[in-house]
């Protein structure tokens, strides 16, 4: 319909500055201070996973906590409560955050706009040393006097800055809030990066339009998480300013064990406002990338164009831009003006709607498509289950009356682990299992990613599905011992089960990670782009691509990313460099 | 095949825990009756929607699973589906908000004949105060609170004399009458959370909040701390017993007054800071 | 939270009505070859680089506003009284902005010897800016301890983070001085830094509590 260039004469001129990045000049910029954003991804990725993994050690201690008190002595209750506030800052902050914009997107986002690399790459690489500055800090906490934080990942004041919380008045809350403020840092550095070469350094002819999911989930969440972790930034730097130098922000007049605090003035709340100002937005900037790339996985392996590609991106913004006013749905209990329950419960049951076509648009996709049960599509599915069952949990959460009995209750951990901590996870497994050849050049072994998916999916389903009913029968979270209380007996042999299956999920991971080695080494090499992708990434003259990415010349973006299955054209997908002039109105 | 036929499994096996499963929750024991047909509501709703979207993903995964020389369809969008989904999606939101705000409405509307009763916390225990005869709680703060004054009830508040002060023990309501909780923290973040109430709500230093409810069912519950403490936060629990008018306003009368405790010792002004009163 | 807010809803309308040029409404599937909306050579990656990191920096202050707002209580608040200095660093702050805006205007003429003497001159005035200021968290923090008193603290924390930020603004300065270009970004920067302390400093003295006073009258 819209063939742009027929009868062109000239081609228009590159729009593009085509300036090659850098060049590195010896073994140090090469492989450790290097500004390529392929090898900052994959620094920022390892770093994630490292610190990933000691907060996977940490779950494995709380479930041990939980499904046998009393059997391990040296779980405390002070332990364990700075074990479950590592372990969630760890997993939502140094983990998801990082894996996907960091990792992800920087080794992603050039290739797939067809740039030569980030835009600002000296900046980009000091964001990686600032991440890894943060995650240093943050490790130290477990090794100073009275160790790490013990205040949730919330960190609600008065309590974490107060001596009956582990770390309170030591050196764990400090190190806390000095790496949290750091990581916002690094963030920022990066951010601008990702954001900036979305806008500025796309190829010639990649309209916002033809960009695949991926990088419009990514260019989304970046730009949201530039708004949403100055809050973070601020209640930092404020609990900080009450800790170090006496001021009461947060801080009203209190007793604490009998004596009198020198605080007054403060509220609890306004921390309360700022966390969650970053903390709702921060679900999104952990999801938003995750569907992105959750559609692309399942459009190559369906061999299908993605169901409703502009309702996709639509859902994307809108869901971006609502939920900065849904904040307070974390705080419906919390004492605020009882007025505000009507609008958060309002908004936030609102958001569902463009959630929910995602989701339809993803099985859509399946629909009728020629459905490659790989790796990545196994991951993708596995996904689409448990975001669904996390997503519709939330309903019950955000739904401000309902929300009261079961807040802060094992319902809302069951929750937000399924919906952003096993589904984000598993897409992140099914994206390393579809670009692990074209960053390494070799395929992950198919076997050990098979155990892998099925203990990781039905394992994690059937530790956090029949965990929401034990929030259910009324069981508080962060309680490390429930066995001696209102609660029937039968519960704590649903907690016992629990606690297995997480060993058992846990024991995955490991195997997951013997793949990623061994694989790297030994694994079998990979054809130049192996699924038959169409987007962009998998266009380069080099597979796994090479300095600057595309060799002498930038490429030229003729189509959109999904031309899967077009009608009358020979191979089953023309990829985004292809210049005939088909597309998928041709039927003629 | 397993693909589809494990999904198929995780509907049912996900049905069938829900529905013979012994886990659910305890048995109510006051007037938020609504707060369970709302949550039943949106039980039914959303497992229809899960089963629905998963089973269509498994016939899809077992009907389009690849075969040689198999194509897709080209269906890159269909907008009469999108907007009819869309609304269907938008309906069936509606029908959960709808009741939930409007028992929220009742949720946060006291009724006019509701006593009053404050639950003060700290770490790692309750305390609970009672209007006396007069019927009005004196006006308290965290600035009077010294070994005498436990729960810094104000000295100078004429209300205040004859409110009845529970440190320490046990909480008691009598049945059927609807009650306003007042609550009040003097340390950090708590949460007055008996799982047969329905009703929950943070103790927020600094200010004082409130629910409301009316205990349907004579019995002793557990209270809990729902919002981290500090280290004894699992261990912060008591006992709230729900028992016949006659029974409670008995016990009530055994109970000291405010002005009781305060007879052997001047009531001091604590704290290095006047505050504001 | 109703100057974040407020700020948010301005930068996603913004974002939006981008957007909505960019053919977001287009079938890209019926799109073949090069098409006419190629990303434009509008301006260059720093410029827009820049421009993002103001946005982010604009949130950062408008949160911090928006605590301030929150903290306006009816009863426990201690109106602050700011000392004339902090008024008066208002001056330097401004010559700053002012220099540094010749010195653009110098680079785009190519005018090499007017530019280096008004950046100079920009970094000095900036200089004094910091003294004041400096001078100012004195006299506040001997006033007497912080706990009790909001106003005082709340200046130490915005007044701290606007100059941490205008440092760091100085070794930007530093480097466009040792080499051709540079002017017009550091000059945009000193605009909006300086923007942002006049609305902090109108919000810190009063304005404050009448956004307060509005907020508690809508909600009651």
């Amino acid at each position: 319909m819209v063939n742009i260039d027929e009868g062109a004469h000239a081609p228009p001129p590159a729009e593009v500055e085509d300036l090659p990045p850098p060049h590195a000049t010896g073994w140090w910029s090469r492989w450790v201070f290097s500004q390529d954003a392929k090898y900052i991804a994959i620094q920022y990725a390892g770093t994630a996973l490292a610190i990933g993994f000691v907060a996977l050690v940490l779950s494995w201690l709380i479930r041990m906590q939980l499904g046998f008190p009393g059997v391990f002595d040296f779980i405390s209750a002070e332990a364990y409560y700075q074990f479950i506030t590592m372990h969630g800052m760890i997993m939502v902050v140094y983990l998801l955050t990082a894996v996907f914009l960091g990792g992800f997107g920087n080794y992603l986002i050039p290739l797939m706009v067809g740039a030569r690399d980030m835009v600002f790459p000296f900046v980009n690489m000091l964001s990686f040393w600032v991440y890894l500055l943060a995650v240093l800090v943050l490790a130290a906490s477990f090794f100073v006097p009275g160790g790490p934080t013990g205040a949730g990942w919330t960190l609600y004041p008065p309590q974490a800055i107060l001596s009956g919380t582990p770390g309170g008045t030591s050196w764990g809350i400090l190190l806390m809030l000095v790496s949290l403020i750091l990581f916002i840092i690094g963030f920022t550095m990066g951010g601008l990066n990702y954001a900036v070469t979305v806008l500025q350094a796309r190829t010639r002819g990649m309209t916002l339009m033809r960009m695949p999911l991926t990088v419009w989930g990514i260019f989304t969440a970046t730009v949201m998480a530039l708004l949403a972790f100055p809050a973070l930034f601020v209640a930092c730097v404020m609990m900080l300013f009450d800790r170090l130098l006496g001021t009461s922000f947060f801080m009203p007049t209190l007793v604490e064990m009998g004596e009198q605090l020198s605080y007054g003035g403060g509220s609890p709340i306004v921390f309360q406002h700022l966390f969650w100002f970053f903390g709702h937005p921060e679900v999104y900037i952990v999801a938003l990338p995750a569907f992105g790339i959750v559609s692309d996985l399942i459009a190559v392996h369906a061999r299908k164009a993605i169901f409703g590609y502009r309702m996709m991106v639509w859902a994307i913004v809108i869901i971006g831009a609502l939920s900065f006013i849904v904040w307070a749905h974390h705080m419906y209990v919390s004492g605020m003006h009882p007025w505000f329950g009507f609008f958060f419960a309002t908004t936030t049951l609102i958001i569902a709607v463009p959630t929910a076509i995602k989701v339809y648009n993803w099985v859509l996709t399946l629909w009728r498509g020629d459905i490659h049960l790989s790796l990545p599509m196994l991951f993708a599915l596995g996904f689409v289950v448990t975001f669904v069952n996390g997503g519709l949990t939330g309903l019950f959460l955000g739904n401000v009356v309902v929300d009261v009995p079961l807040s802060d209750t094992m319902f809302v951990v069951a929750h937000f682990h399924m919906v952003m901590g096993v589904a984000p996870i598993l897409v992140i497994y099914g994206a390393i299992y579809h670009w692990f050849p074209l960053a390494s050049g070799r395929m992950l072994n198919e076997t050990m990613g098979r155990i892998h998916f099925w203990v990781t999916f039905l394992g994690a389903y059937l530790i956090f599905f029949p965990m929401h009913y034990v929030g259910l029968t009324g069981v508080p979270r962060r309680y490390p011992d429930i066995s001696a209380s209102f609660v029937p007996d039968s519960v704590m042999t649903l907690n016992a089960f629990i606690s297995a299956m997480a060993l058992i999920v846990g024991a995955a991971q490991v195997l997951f990670l013997f793949n990623l080695f061994w694989s790297a080494l030994r694994g079998e090499r990979a054809q130049p782009n192996p699924w038959r992708a169409a987007s962009l990434e998998w266009q380069t003259p080099d597979m796994p691509p090479h300095h600057g990415n595309w060799g002498a010349a930038l490429p030229v973006v003729h189509r959109w990313a999904y031309d899967y299955g077009v009608p009358g054209a020979g191979a089953d997908y023309l990829a985004q460099t292809d210049p005939s002039r088909r597309h998928g109105e041709d039927i003629a | 095949m397993v693909v589809a036929a494990v999904l198929v499994l995780v509907v049912l096996g996900s049905i069938g825990f829900h529905l013979f499963s012994p886990w659910w929750w305890t048995p109510i024991a006051s007037n938020w009756g609504y707060i369970d047909t709302t949550l039943v509501i949106t039980f039914w709703i959303t497992g229809f929607v899960f089963a629905a979207v998963v089973l269509f993903m498994a016939w899809c995964v077992w009907r389009y699973r690849h075969r040689p020389g198999r194509r897709a369809d080209w269906t890159p969008e269909n907008r009469r589906l999108e907007l009819w989904l869309t609304g269907a999606t938008a309906l069936g939101v509606a029908a959960m908000l709808a009741p939930g705000l409007w028992v929220w409405a009742s949720f946060v509307t006291v009724p006019e004949e509701a006593d009053e009763v404050e639950v003060v916390a700290q770490q790692w225990f309750w305390s609970y105060r009672y209007p006396g005869e007069d019927g009005r709680l004196g006006r308290a703060d965290a600035t009077w609170i010294s070994a005498d004054n436990p729960l810094g009830v104000s000295p100078h508040d004429r209300f205040g004399a004859d409110d009845v002060i529970v440190d320490g023990g046990d909480m008691h309501l009598p049945l059927d009458r609807p009650v306003k909780v007042l609550l009040r923290s003097i340390d950090v973040l708590h949460n007055f959370y008996v799982p047969e109430f329905r009703a929950k709500m943070d103790m927020v230093p600094g200010s004082v909040t409130y629910f409301w409810l009316t205990p349907t069912r004579e019995g002793e519950f557990e209270v809990l701390c729902a919002e981290l403490c500090g280290t004894g936060h699992g261990f912060m629990r008591g006992y709230v017993l729900v028992e016949t008018e006659t029974q409670f306003n008995a016990w009530l009368g055994e109970q000291l007054t405010f002005a009781q405790t305060q007879q052997d010792a001047p009531v001091r002004f604590a704290g290095p800071t006047g505050g504001t009163p | 939270m109703t100057v974040v807010l407020g700020f948010i809803a301005a930068m996603i309308a913004a974002g939006l009505w981008w957007l909505s040029r960019q053919g977001i409404f287009e079938k890209p599937w019926l799109e073949t070859g090069e098409s006419p909306r190629a990303p434009g050579p509008a301006a260059a990656p720093s410029g827009v680089g820049l421009g993002t990191f103001l946005v982010v920096v604009g949130g950062l202050f408008a949160l911090m506003g928006s605590a301030l707002v929150m903290r306006m209580g009816p009863g426990d608040w201690m109106a602050l009284r700011l000392p004339g200095l902090a008024w008066g660093a208002l001056a330097p702050l401004a010559l700053a902005s002012a220099a540094l805006e010749i010195a653009a205007r110098a680079e785009r003429r190519g005018e090499a010897r007017l530019r280096g003497a008004a950046l100079g001159l920009g970094a000095l005035a900036t200089a004094a800016f910091l003294a004041a200021q400096l001078s100012v968290w004195r006299d506040l923090a001997a006033t007497g301890p912080l706990a009790e008193r909001l106003g005082a603290s709340f200046f130490l924390l915005i007044g701290g983070l606007h100059a941490l930020h205008l440092a760091g603004g100085l070794v930007a300065l530093a480097r466009a001085a040792l080499r051709p270009a540079g002017a017009r970004l550091c000059a945009l920067y000193w605009h909006a830094l300086g923007a942002l302390w006049l609305v902090m400093l109108a919000l810190l003295g009063g304005a404050a509590a009448g956004i307060a006073a509005f907020c508690r009258a809508v909600l009651t």
